[in-house]
């Protein structure tokens, strides 16, 4: 950490060598930015669609305005000292998931997402206050490591009970909602990691045989952490959600790196991924037509058969070119089915242009950056895996979906981040921000003025 | 290493924050990777993707607003109407069969055709002189409304043409002699283009049904068919004969046999009329003796022949209005025999009836020939004028004094002749009829032809000239004559024209 604070001692913080600034002054008006070019996009999209301001501007704008207020004084009572830029970029990146799907909306006057994701993101901020008022330390979450593996393995297994959707078995529906519980099962997850990791990263780093200069853990250490691997990306495969067990894979891999600082993780993480994207894409037709899509993305025009979900996708983001069409008057909604969740990014594309589209990856990456920034300046290791695996969690995430719409990587159904339309989603992110809040506030508040290791 | 000291970390591993900078690193790269493949989608294959004809986005746009309208008389003979569907307007026609000729369709399926086509520019609003200030819709990524094509057609003029051939197969075109504004364009049968408009299930199996008729409705045969003008020809062999001084007296007697054995050859030719042997121009053109023009086009002399028949726009493949003229073709590899029956419009000579109208209207302006124009001027949806026609060119087809006699013998034709039935009270009008023969050993139903031209007892110079031609009018074949069923249509149009 390189920010300076006024040098005043404190009796508040544990460790009282440097008081820094609180910055909860930048986080509010960064806060009112967002919810204003929130309710400034409302706006564009209702004078672009009918010439007027939207009847439900106001309302929008002050739920939105009101939600994030909650939230940053949750912040300002429970976590003073935390990083003044994850609770707008979350505000910001939801009130914009919103306003784009408001927008398709209007495209499909039958089938109304936007009421339903004010709902779930009204619930995700609620559980981002819970968690930042309730849990004052992070560092209890350590103590809840099993309970975190076994309840992520719960959520992971119910939707099999579930009749499938759209080919996945990844949803289970209760009165009218649709709940995708792998979502959570995301966080938990890091928490295991993080938790078993930190305990185990001794053994895990300087036990075991050397084999070419990389060092191989002993199977003793190595077992319990890739049986429960195996066993969630086997349910994965099993629910056919490619984008969720390639995240997870990726999340260990990452996790384990940084724990060890053993390259040999790395070298055997691509192998095993290798392997694993060989064997799925022999045995699952589904994966095989997904690959062939990515190499092939005009294969079905050339056929024939009209453009593909993929190719409508890259037709939207090059209809988009620099500056894109403006909020309302793109044709995204030609790419059909999912517009609203995993394709969500190509409204973003054409509408905003790669001006917009650069400036969405820019927040992620900025809240990815700041959680790192984080774990950087913690001082025990469970905190900064924590820390490290909240961001890599919404990195990959982004990476997975943004490059599997344009075309970069093969296309795997996912939620792009606080943007798509999914309850469960918005929900986890909002766990997400909230924990970086905690950590970050932990890492600033016993801040010595001297950089960890 | 010992600042890992109570931190649980060891010897010999790596700092734990050299490792998290590193995933930084790598999570960095995987967002920068995104950035540049977005830049590469958006920038560098933008215009391949946005080309693609699979990607809607065009044809969405195209048809997001009202598309301009084709005015006749200073009315719109077109619209459009919203079908609040993904491809919103859709092309309406009033009157369609009358102006099918004319504005060809605009299909959301089958792209467009005629004015439709060549005007598409300035009706779709993608032509840049649409725009307020150059470069603006380029900026805006807006499209200008639709602008209008104004035509120089004569309302009244191609309902009389259309009401004469009632429903017969045939067609008629009008020119006015002194500009080259064509005045009428009418083909029977027609068909209502407002059935292609659309893009649905209806427009296919339209297309479909249009498509295969056997009495091709969509095919426009003032512009796009060929007849064999038959005796109307007679009208350039006169001209030639007259401009390169074979006949230097219409009145003169010419050294004609009856009948007239074709050079080289043991075929006679014959005479519908009698008296025709060795009789003067004037009698000759007035009574269509084949027999003189027929020796009259073999002593003109091929080069000659094809340099008037060429004059009048014959053989020209480059005839637009603005939509293409399929040319009219006068053969010049040919014996003697061959020349003698292309002179009197047989053989390869072939001809559209905006052609023949055009050899009225040379005839008619002293020899002049303007070329033929439909389109008068394009505006901005609000009435200012975009363009204007453009420049038509003029040529002399021949000598004033050879147009001057051709307009006296064709008078004669109208006043005592085979074309009495287009006398116009109050006007003078002259015309030549034509009946060719055509089929195989001429078995089919002769094509009856009329062109004229008609001008106004106080007007200064002729105001219309008009082509008719009438396909198996009648099955009687002593019935099919020119001046039977073409004349009187011509006759119609040519006072719809005049006012009379």
């Amino acid at each position: 950490m390189s920010n300076a604070g006024t040098a005043a001692p404190t009796a508040r913080a544990p460790v009282p060598v440097v008081r820094l600034s609180r910055r909860r002054g930048v986080e509010l008006s960064l806060i009112v930015l967002a919810v204003t070019l929130s309710v400034y996009g409302y706006c564009a999209v209702g004078l672009a669609r009918a010439g007027r301001v939207p009847p439900g501007a106001l309302a929008y704008g002050a739920g939105l305005g009101v939600l994030a207020l909650v939230a940053h004084l949750a912040v300002r009572l429970r976590a003073p000292y935390a990083d003044p830029l994850p609770l707008p970029i979350g505000v910001l990146l939801n009130g914009l998931g919103l306003v784009l799907i408001y927008r398709l909306d209007l495209e499909t006057p039958g089938d109304r997402a936007a009421p339903a994701q004010l709902v779930w993101s009204t619930l995700g901020v609620a559980l981002f206050i819970v968690v930042v008022l309730l849990l004052r330390d992070h560092r209890v979450l350590q103590r809840y490591a099993y309970v975190c593996v076994v309840a992520a393995l719960v959520l992971l297994l119910v939707p099999i009970l579930f009749p499938a959707v759209n080919g996945a078995r990844i949803w289970i529906r209760v009165a009218g909602f649709s709940i995708q519980p792998g979502e959570f099962a995301k966080v938990l997850l890091a928490v295991f990691f993080a938790a078993y990791l930190a305990a185990n990263r001794n053994a895990l780093a300087y036990t075991g045989r050397r084999v070419w200069r990389m060092q191989f853990p002993t199977g003793r250490v190595l077992g319990p952490i890739v049986t429960i691997w195996l066993l969630s990306v086997g349910v994965l495969v099993l629910e056919r959600d490619l984008g969720t067990s390639l995240l997870f894979f990726g999340l260990f891999v990452v996790l384990l790196y940084v724990a060890t600082g053993r390259t040999g993780w790395i070298a055997v993480g691509l192998l095993l991924a290798v392997l694993g994207a060989v064997a799925v894409g022999r045995v699952e037709p589904h994966v095989g037509g997904r690959i062939a899509d990515w190499l092939h993305p005009f294969a079905t025009i050339e056929a024939g058969r009209g453009p593909n979900q993929l190719s409508q996708s890259l037709f939207a983001f090059a209809a988009g070119g620099l500056l894109g069409t403006g909020l309302g008057l793109g044709h995204s909604v030609l790419i059909g089915f999912a517009t609203k969740s995993d394709f969500i990014l190509a409204t973003a594309g054409e509408e905003l242009g790669l001006a917009g589209l650069a400036a969405i990856i820019l927040l992620y990456a900025l809240l990815v950056e700041r959680g790192y920034r984080a774990a950087l300046a913690l001082r025990e290791p469970f905190g900064r895996l924590l820390a490290v695996g909240l961001a890599s969690i919404l990195a990959l995430q982004v990476f997975v979906i943004a490059g599997g719409v344009t075309g970069l990587i093969p296309l795997t159904g996912m939620a792009m981040p606080f943007l798509a339309q999914g309850g469960s989603s918005v929900v986890t992110n909002w766990a997400i921000v909230a924990l970086l809040i905690r950590v970050s506030d932990s890492a600033r508040s016993r801040y010595d003025g001297t950089e960890a290791p | 290493m010992s600042e890992y000291a109570g931190m649980g970390g060891g010897e010999g591993g790596r700092p734990m924050a050299r490792c998290i900078r590193h995933a930084c690193a790598f999570c960095t790269l995987l967002l920068a990777a995104l950035l540049v493949n977005a830049a590469r989608v958006q920038l560098v294959q933008a215009g391949t993707y946005t080309g693609n004809p699979a990607n809607r986005r065009a044809a969405i746009a195209r048809y997001q607003h009202p598309r301009g309208d084709i005015l006749v008389g200073g009315e719109p003979v077109t619209g459009s109407v919203d079908t609040h569907e993904q491809l919103r307007y859709e092309r309406t026609y009033r009157n369609g069969p009358l102006y099918a000729p004319v504005t060809g369709f605009a299909s959301q399926s089958y792209g467009t055709t005629f004015l439709e086509h060549t005007e598409d520019g300035v009706l779709s609003g993608t032509d840049p002189l649409l725009q307020p200030l150059p470069l603006w819709n380029d900026m805006t990524r807006g499209r200008s409304p639709g602008g209008n094509v104004v035509t120089t057609l004569h309302r009244a003029a191609q309902e009389a043409a259309y009401r004469g051939l009632a429903g017969r197969k045939g067609a008629v075109a009008a020119i006015e002699p002194a500009t080259g504004r064509v005045l009428a364009l009418v083909t029977s049968p027609s068909y209502d283009p407002a059935q292609l408009s659309g893009n649905g299930e209806s427009t296919a199996s339209a297309w479909a049904r249009l498509n295969s008729d056997p009495e091709k409705p969509m095919l426009n045969r003032a512009v796009r068919q060929t007849y064999p003008p038959g005796s109307t020809f007679k009208v350039v062999t006169a001209a030639a004969a007259l401009d390169a001084g074979v006949v230097s007296d219409p009145d003169a007697r010419t050294d004609s046999p009856d009948p007239y054995r074709l050079p080289g050859t043991r075929t006679r030719l014959t005479n519908e009329a009698d008296g025709c042997a060795d009789t003067s121009l004037r009698d000759a053109f007035e009574w269509s003796c084949n027999t003189v023009f027929a020796k009259l086009g073999v002593d003109v002399g091929v080069r000659d022949m094809k340099k008037t028949a060429e004059a009048f726009g014959f053989n020209d493949t480059a005839v637009r209005i603005p939509f293409s003229v399929a040319p009219s073709t006068f053969d010049s590899h040919v014996d003697q025999a061959q020349l003698a029956l292309s002179s009197i419009g047989q053989y390869n000579t072939r001809a559209t009836p905006l052609q023949m109208a055009m050899v009225a209207a040379a005839v008619a302006d002293d020899g002049r020939l303007h070329t033929p124009y439909l389109v008068e001027r394009t505006t901005r949806r609000g009435g200012e004028t975009v363009s204007g026609g453009g420049t038509h060119p003029v040529r002399q087809v021949m000598r004033p004094s050879t147009a001057r006699r051709l307009k006296d013998l064709m008078t004669g034709v109208v006043r005592e002749g085979t074309g009495t039935r287009a006398a116009i009270r109050g006007a003078i009008v002259g015309g030549k009829t034509g009946t060719a023969q055509h089929g195989v050993g001429n078995t089919g139903v002769p094509y009856a032809w009329f062109v004229s031209w008609a001008q106004a007892d106080d007007a200064v110079e002729p105001g219309v000239a008009v082509a008719v031609v009438v396909e198996d009018a009648s099955a009687d074949r002593g019935e099919i004559s020119g001046g039977g069923d073409a004349a009187p249509i011509a006759r119609d149009v040519m006072r719809a024209v005049l006012g009379r």
